[in-house]
């Protein structure tokens, strides 16, 4: 095994982290903004919000987040309204555009993920806190999203590890992160075996610790619970 | 949380709850069909009925949980306000019944005690948030009524971690920290094993002594027979018959009384 090249191309490949990261880390913070408001369209009260909410649910997890990088990249720029619009100079931008096909994407799932942990809650306990007198923000507030982030935390930590390991399909559109280097690294080497498996060593890593932390989270949120 | 008028003599006289012609229907279902009941200060009322008979619905109804398709209704002086949105009777002013909410307990039969907080925490929810209480002083009040229901040593646990009759007792001790002027208990001991139902009772027991207002939904005849004030029988939707226990419980008042109680002592 030649270990100088593998380091080398550790040394490399690890420059590429901080895009990766960036890209997951914004992409998971817009999402989850953009879930908790499809979310709570899916929960409202009135039909035509919760076909919306469907209807962006079923767009985004049934087609391929490739096709949906693809038409953010490629796509948007044939479009006259988005050129003029005050959105352009990031969508001109890959990384703008990739981050923009994550977050929707990763959205669409988080909305789900969030629908169910609410309708996990138990209806009693939420009966019991109306019979007290709470309602309104009060009752979420204390009762309701407490139970739930502690239902979809692991769900959310599982999407969080998706969305990492998506942002490799950044690399198509020009981006250098991980993937990008590991690929740049193997049309000049020609030695992709090496190169990649050190890729993927790089990615496990990382949603070892991502995993590690959702764990610690979940632990310390649910002090005891005996189900 | 504006505090509502304490009890004067005036108030005392007038009952705490009084429904009149309380009806509810679902869709063809007629559950109630005119319930009247004045609980008065002071007052134990154990509501017996077969299942169906529609006592939890009405209990329910008085809480609010269930919204009656009929019939005044009157908590502490208060009448309840509803307002019709097309054939359906909706709740007119959601904060007229949280507050009133937060003066009437209720204990479910299925406890439904938070998971996600501790024991003291379970029972200090209601006076800090709902109430706004000083969070010291409800503190204080909240260890005092976990003494009580004799488990302040399970403050810091959770309620996973306790029996169905300890759970219970956690949850009559939530209410009683709400200081209620009425407390409704819907079948507080059906979902228990059968030896734990005792001490449940027992708190029970020990809170009528004390003179407080309850009304309480039970399978319990012995319960009802010796610890309440005034027994009513529900029968389809009606009251069937209501009195003192030692009258109903002697016999020979209502036929129908007397072989629902006959068919529990058989059973017991």
């Amino acid at each position: 095994m030649d270990w100088p090249f593998l380091f080398a191309t550790a040394k490399t490949l690890l420059t590429g982290v901080p895009l990766t990261l960036r890209l997951a880390a914004t992409s998971l913070c817009a999402g989850f903004v953009l879930a908790v408001g499809i979310a709570a369209l899916a929960g409202s009260r009135f039909a035509p919000a919760r076909w919306i909410a469907a209807l962006y649910v079923m767009l985004f997890q049934g087609t391929p987040l490739l096709v949906q990088i693809f038409i953010v990249y490629y796509g948007f720029g044939q479009i006259d309204f988005l050129r003029a619009s005050f959105a352009w100079p990031f969508l001109q931008q890959a990384y703008w555009c990739a981050v923009l096909a994550l977050s929707l994407n990763t959205s669409a799932y988080g909305a789900e993920i969030i629908r169910g942990a609410i309708a996990a809650v138990p209806a009693r306990e939420i009966e019991a806190a109306r019979a007290m007198g709470m309602s309104g923000l009060l009752l979420r507030r204390r009762i309701i999203w407490p139970q739930a982030l502690q239902y979809g935390l692991a769900n959310y930590g599982n999407e969080a590890i998706l969305l990492l390991k998506a942002t490799s399909l950044a690399s198509v559109i020009t981006l250098m992160d991980v993937t990008g280097l590991a690929y740049r690294l193997v049309s000049k080497t020609y030695r992709s075996e090496e190169i990649f498996t050190v890729a993927g060593l790089i990615y496990l890593a990382l949603t070892f610790v991502i995993a590690t932390g959702v764990h610690l989270l979940e632990r310390r949120l649910t002090p005891c619970r005996q189900v | 949380m504006e505090p509502i008028q304490s009890a004067t003599g005036a108030l005392s006289a007038s009952p705490v709850i009084s429904a009149t012609g309380l009806t509810k229907r679902y869709d063809a279902l007629d559950v109630l069909r005119g319930v009247d009941l004045d609980a008065h200060e002071g007052e134990v009322i154990s509501i017996l009925g077969a299942s169906g008979s529609g006592k939890s619905t009405f209990l329910r109804c008085l809480n609010l949980l269930e919204v009656p398709s009929g019939g005044a209704f009157n908590v502490l002086g208060e009448d309840v306000r509803f307002r019709m949105k097309g054939a359906e009777r909706q709740i007119a002013d959601a904060r007229q019944v949280n507050r009133l909410r937060s003066q009437v307990g209720m204990v479910f039969q299925n406890f439904c005690l938070w998971n996600h907080r501790t024991v003291l925490q379970n029972v200090m929810e209601g006076p800090v948030h709902v109430q706004g209480r000083n969070r010291h002083e409800v503190r204080e009040e909240a260890e005092k009524a976990l003494d009580r229901v004799g488990l302040l040593n399970r403050a810091d646990y959770y309620p996973s971690q306790l029996s169905g009759g300890q759970q219970q007792r956690v949850a009559i001790a939530r209410a009683i920290v709400m200081r209620p002027r009425v407390l409704l208990f819907d079948e507080p001991t059906s979902a228990l094993d059968p030896e734990l139902v005792g001490e449940v009772l027992k708190v029970m027991q020990g809170l009528a002594a004390e003179g407080r207002t309850m009304l309480i939904v039970t399978h319990e005849m012995a319960f009802a027979r010796d610890v309440s004030s005034r027994v009513v029988f529900l029968e389809k939707g009606t009251v069937r018959v209501q009195g003192a226990p030692q009258d109903l419980f002697k016999g020979g008042m209502d036929e129908r009384f007397d072989r629902f109680v006959s068919h529990f002592s058989r059973q017991g």
